[in-house]
């Protein structure tokens, strides 16, 4: 492209080699850093200067590329997904950094989230709480009604749209201080409170959402908005407020 | 299941914190409009209200409301934190989180802590002596008659007695003969009859003005502890501003209020969170500067 | 072997009914007998999974990522088609059964196409009653736009995210049977072999990706949706991790692998940056909508732009070619996708592109007339009737925002260029293969009880898939086709009790793997893995790309056959078997790529004619047009695995026959 640019960095990248030994942060030089490369390309890069040093390679979760896939993860330089906003790691680039910088690649931490190897988590606490109740329970069936047997408001289905955006990476979590999920679980929880076909479960969804969400050891929503700020899909806070809405209604009945 | 959900949850907790501290939040606007009759009101005027917190039933409901409040508030707010704290079993070794959030927002629990010194020591100072402290003083006015100054004392009936007329205790009341004698920090007693005749004022604001004004060693060493107990004051009322700054809009969202009315909802929260705690410092500053 | 389509008989609208009335049924009681493998969670397998589980079989469902919403399904970005004629524009199912068969060039199997245009009305049904938030009109109706190649609006969509809607609807409705027991959820386990036992698709050899066990999975039935093999490019719209090796396991195990050679290349992608490149991204085709695709006319100008000594905006436009609308006057710069990649290379290849690559492969992406023309409108709009130029840009730009802003952003996010401001470099890049494994009617492949779904089998798109199809045909197969026909086989299998896995064969296919494995780790060799990936995406994207050439294919079959020798021979593979070891993962996969290759290179070679996304150079018009030939080459081109030597592999031919669409050629100037 236009730039052409190469740099030279410092990486500083969290090396663990598995669930049960301890971790530390290693060193790494890496030159020659194109600019135009993504920030997922500069550790390929790396990668391949290990394998070929005969060292260990880093591991890290990818597979998209192009910020849908939710599967990137990696806390640079003390944020999550880089210093970029309503982005993923994968779609962070090398332009966002100097000639000498020395760059901090950390996993997602979170009691939640446990790290399998290097910058690997597992975050199939995700997973489980999509499974207590994050969904609606039809059947699959030639004989559905209609899809526009029932009309939704525009407004209901654009805001439905919006919470459903979520790419469930876990950057609230790993920027929260509080480790906690709401906003996660707050917006699987909107999308179908949003939706006529979702009310129908709207009660037992929310608390059993809520009640796997604190059973995998998630912090608490302190509401300092981190989460939105570093959400790569701008999920909304309002995503929060509206299950804590839900939550009360639903502990009433 | 929805009932333990009430206590137990993540969002429940949430939810008590928004509840007591909203709560405290008015409770704050209240106490506020009482402290600043010390610049406002007379002696007299701030007593009588003094007496009027300390016994109205309705008040005093309020006022154990208000303690469950503080204790709730603060232990809610332990648990939490402890719990935030176990999320995060390993902490990240570069963090920057300013790019994200707000200093208040950040350090709601150490701000909530020295907030909770803050009410002990005030409580000890001011509180605790008003119920407890039997050398407790009680309020006197002092008027001129025919040239010369008199000290009376004043009855919540209105009527007037002389200081001179009245004893420390019964016991000095029979030693010295006086007719009447105080008892209980602030009835006045017949000393012959042994039945009261009447009630004082705790002089709460003497106590007020005395503490702030003190030109005694603090811990022996300090001096001017007066101007120590100011500051200290002052500085803990930025504590509280930085709490709310940030609790006030905070408690809506945490109650599932994030509507249109949002935007309002905070600008009056930072307004809360600036307007009340000046106000509340400014009443040492005035007593230890200005009186 | 004859291959058997089980096409059934009947008039083409009644044939899908009747056989779904005449298919063997497992009772409820029985079913919780029987176990069923599905490998991928992408839209055919999470729904295919999900609907099983439902119906009450036991179901056990693999994906290599760290959890089954990441299928790359989730990247689709347009929109899914349905016939259900919302928009009262005339569609029909008959249409879009002729619109699909049309846009793939005439090699889809009728039948086949027909059914999945029945049923993609089910599907809209079925997503809407999940929960999944499609665009709306204000009347609170769902709402519609129009994609390439179709004369009608019947494609629904959720913003530019419909492929993560549905798959998160599909993904709800597998977990939903996860959280009841019903489906067993193996994340981070891929499939390394599959197991027959008697013949029969008996199970699978899997490996837990975190802690390198090989595992053995028995079932009644083996169901892959493990998507497409576009990653054999190296480079492509596909996700990093996407891989063919399921799909070319069953090949191995005998399944038989149809028309490889057809792959879909997206005209519109961001073009390559640099040799670290690891992945290619789709600028929607929404955008040929109101971007007008150009070139400079003259080659000093074009190579002027590439020294970084001329702009595009300083080219006047007179010597701008536009060249879609030069070519093809009628459609212009909506023509179909493998068109209009064509027509990109073949000016690049004449020395016009713009971008400075090492190829100079790019061309561009101009809104300057879409934001003069909206700008203006929209000037209209607000009762300005004699706007200044710059209030014109400034509404146009405006205009355009809100339209496809974020794709704006994401350009400018990956390239650092403001295309507001300066047209928008595109290049074509591999994004989907309609090729994959032979299957019948059923989904059955030629193995009994293995069936194949998804962008992994070849069923519906001949050689080119249209937009928003792929979605459509996804989800037609684990919920509406998978369900009846995979019932049918197993049907009579409910008497075979549990399988089990300390059968020999578990034992054999476990070892295959584990010699593999081992193979590897032990090879010490002096290069990594990726560098023969992209050695092997050069042969591919240069020989076996968008326009190919006998002397070129031939070449490519032995290119690849050698750099498959010496990947054997000097790949390096860090790390032990026993924990997560990413670069192993790439090795397995890149392994069945290199056969993968050779095999596409020589269905390309045999292939001598051009239709859809298979382009022969030798078999085209006067006016550089596909040129097809019916007579010789209507027919699925079906390999039959032999060996590790893969030029012995065996082409076995499904004739096609047209008895309700007639067959003509495609013609969109």
């Amino acid at each position: 492209m236009a730039s052409k640019k190469t740099i030279n960095i410092n990486l500083k990248i969290w090396r663990q080699k598995n669930a049960k030994e301890k971790g530390s942060m290693e060193t790494y030089k890496l030159d020659n850093v194109s600019t135009d490369s993504s920030f997922l390309e500069m550790l390929d890069q790396l990668n391949e200067q290990l394998v070929n040093e005969r060292k260990e390679p880093v591991a890290f979760d990818h597979d998209c590329r192009e910020g849908i896939c939710g599967m990137c993860s990696l806390y640079i330089n003390g944020r999550a997904h880089g210093p970029d906003t309503g982005i993923t790691t994968c779609q962070l680039h090398m332009r966002m950094f100097n000639d000498g910088d020395t760059i901090y690649v950390e996993p997602w931490r979170s009691k939640a989230f446990p790290v399998i190897k290097d910058l690997v988590v597992d975050r199939s606490a995700f997973d489980r709480i999509q499974q207590a109740g994050g969904f609606v329970s039809v059947n699959t069936s030639g004989r559905t009604i209609d899809a526009n047997a029932t009309p939704v408001p525009k407004t209901d289905a654009d805001k439905a749209f919006e919470a459903a955006a979520c790419i469930g990476c876990g950057a609230c979590v790993a920027t929260c201080k509080n480790g906690s999920a709401m906003l996660f679980v707050g917006a699987k929880v909107s999308q179908y409170a949003l939706l006529p076909q979702g009310r129908v479960e709207a009660t037992e969804r929310v608390l059993n959402m809520v009640r796997q969400m604190d059973e995998e050891g998630f912090g608490n929503c302190t509401n300092t908005g981190a989460c939105e700020i570093e959400c790569p899909k701008g999920i909304s806070l309002e995503n929060i407020a509206r299950m804590n809405r839900e939550y009360l209604k639903a502990s009433l009945k | 299941m929805a009932q333990s959900a009430l206590l137990k949850s993540s969002i429940a907790k949430k939810y008590w914190m928004a509840l007591t501290g909203l709560f405290l939040c008015l409770f704050l606007a209240g106490h506020l409009a009482g402290n600043l009759q010390l610049i406002f009101g007379d002696a007299l005027q701030f007593n009588q209200y003094a007496l009027f917190m300390t016994s109205n039933p309705a008040v005093k409901l309020l006022s154990y409301l208000t303690y469950f409040s503080i204790l709730f508030h603060a232990v809610d707010g332990i648990l939490l934190t402890i719990q935030n704290k176990k999320a995060r079993p390993i902490g990240y070794a570069k963090s920057n989180p300013a790019a994200n959030s707000g200093f208040a927002s950040r350090n709601m629990a150490v701000l909530g802590t020295l907030i909770l010194v803050f009410i002990v020591t005030h409580m000890v100072n001011f509180w605790a002596k008003m119920h407890f402290d039997k050398k407790m003083p009680v309020y006197a006015t002092t008027v001129e008659m025919m040239g010369q100054k008199q000290d009376l004392y004043v009855t919540t009936s209105g009527t007037y007695i002389p200081v001179t007329q009245v004893a420390k205790d019964s016991k000095e009341a029979e030693e010295i003969g006086a007719q009447l004698y105080i008892d209980h920090g602030k009835d006045f007693y017949n000393t012959q009859a042994k039945i009261k005749v009447g009630e004082g004022y705790k002089d709460l604001h003497k106590i007020t003005f005395d503490f702030f004004k003190s030109k005694a060693k603090l811990f022996g060493a300090i001096p001017n502890e007066g101007l120590v107990f100011t500051i200290l004051y002052v500085l803990c009322m930025g504590v509280l501003a930085f709490h709310l700054w940030h609790g006030f809009q905070s408690a809506f969202q945490s109650l599932g209020i994030n509507n249109k009315f949002t935007p309002a909802i905070k600008t009056f929260g930072k307004l809360f969170a600036v307007i009340v705690p000046i106000l509340f410092a400014i009443i040492p500053l005035y007593i230890h500067f200005v009186k | 072997m004859k291959l058997d389509s089980k096409i059934p008989e009947g008039p083409i609208a009644e044939k899908w009914t009747n056989h779904k009335n005449h298919l063997k049924l497992v009772a409820p009681n029985n079913r919780p007998k029987i176990d069923i493998i599905v490998v991928g969670t992408g839209l055919a397998g999470a729904s295919a999974a999900a609907s099983l589980g439902e119906m009450g079989y036991n179901v056990k469902a693999f994906c290599f990522q760290d959890s089954p919403r990441r299928a790359h399904s989730i990247a689709a970005q347009g929109g899914i088609n349905a016939a259900k004629n919302y928009q009262n524009d005339g569609d029909s199912t008959y249409r879009l059964f002729y619109d699909t068969i049309k846009g793939g060039d005439y090699r889809a199997r009728e039948a086949n196409v027909h059914r999945l245009a029945e049923v993609s009305a089910n599907i809209i049904d079925q997503c809407v009653a999940q929960g999944v938030p499609f665009a709306r009109d204000y009347g609170g109706l769902l709402d519609n736009r129009s994609f390439g190649g179709t004369q009608v609006q019947r494609t629904f969509y959720a913003a530019g995210q419909t492929g993560q809607q549905l798959l998160l609807g599909a993904y709800s409705a597998l977990s939903r049977q996860i959280g009841l027991g019903r489906v067993q959820m193996f994340n981070r386990h891929e499939m390394l072999d599959l197991v027959k036992v008697d013949g029969k698709a008996r199970g699978i050899i899997a490996r837990n990706l975190i802690t390198g066990e090989i595992e053995r999975h028995s079932a009644h039935a083996v169901i892959i949706a493990s998507g497409g093999y576009g990653n054999v490019y190296f480079l492509s719209t596909n996700a990093m991790g996407s891989n063919v090796t399921a799909a070319w396991k069953v090949h191995k195990q005998g399944a038989f692998f149809a028309n490889p050679c057809y792959v879909q290349i997206h005209p519109t992608c961001i073009p390559v940056h640099g040799t670290n490149q690891s992945k290619l991204t789709l600028m929607s085709e929404s955008l040929r909508n109101s971007g007008r695709i150009w070139v400079p006319k003259k080659k000093e100008d074009a190579e002027a732009i590439r020294a970084g000594k001329l702009k595009p905006t300083q080219i006047a436009e007179e010597d701008r070619d536009y060249y879609l609308e030069r070519r093809y006057p009628a459609f212009g710069n909506l023509v179909p996708r493998d068109v209009a990649s064509r027509a990109a290379k073949e000016r690049c290849d004449a020395g016009f592109g713009i971008e400075a690559n090492d190829t100079n492969e790019g061309v561009y992406l101009d809104f300057s007339s879409e934001i003069i023309s909206k700008g203006k409108q929209a000037a209209y709009a607000k009762g300005n009737h004699n706007p200044t130029q710059e209030e014109i840009t400034i509404l146009g730009k405006q205009w355009l925002e809100e339209k496809y802003g974020n794709l704006f952003t994401m350009y400018q996010k990956i390239t650092d260029e403001n295309p507001y401001e300066t047209p928008m470099k595109i290049y074509p890049a591999v994004h989907y293969t309609m090729g994959g494994v032979w299957v019948d009617y059923n989904l059955q492949t030629n193995i009994p009880g293995c069936f194949v779904a998804g962008e992994a089998n070849f069923s519906d798109h001949g050689a080119n898939r249209l937009g928003a199809s792929a979605l459509m045909q996804g989800l037609a197969d684990g919920y509406f086709v998978l369900p009846y026909t995979v019932s049918d086989y197993l049907a009579d299998e409910i008497r075979t009790g549990k399988i089990s896995t300390d059968l020999p064969e578990f034992a054999e296919a476990e070892n295959r793997v584990k010699e593999q494995i081992n193979k590897f780790l032990n090879n010490n060799g002096t290069k990594s893995v990726d560098h023969f990936h992209k050695k092997l995406g050069l042969i591919m994207w240069n020989k076996v790309g968008m326009a190919r050439n006998e002397q070129g294919l031939k070449e490519a079959v032995a290119e690849i056959a050698a750099l498959r020798e010496e990947f054997h021979k000097d790949v390096y593979v860090p790390g032990s078997a026993d924990e997560l070891n990413p670069e192993l993962e790439k090795a397995l996969r890149v392994a069945d790529f290199m056969e993968l290759g050779q095999l596409m290179a020589m269905d390309a070679l045999q292939r001598k004619e051009s239709c859809g996304g298979h382009f022969r150079e030798e078999y085209q018009d006067a006016e550089g047009e596909t040129l097809r030939d019916d007579e010789n080459f209507k027919f699925v081109g079906a390999w039959e695995y032999k060996g590790s030597d893969i030029s012995q592999e065996v082409l076995h031919k499904e004739e096609l026959k047209y008895e309700y669409i007639k067959i003509a050629a495609r013609n969109y100037k």
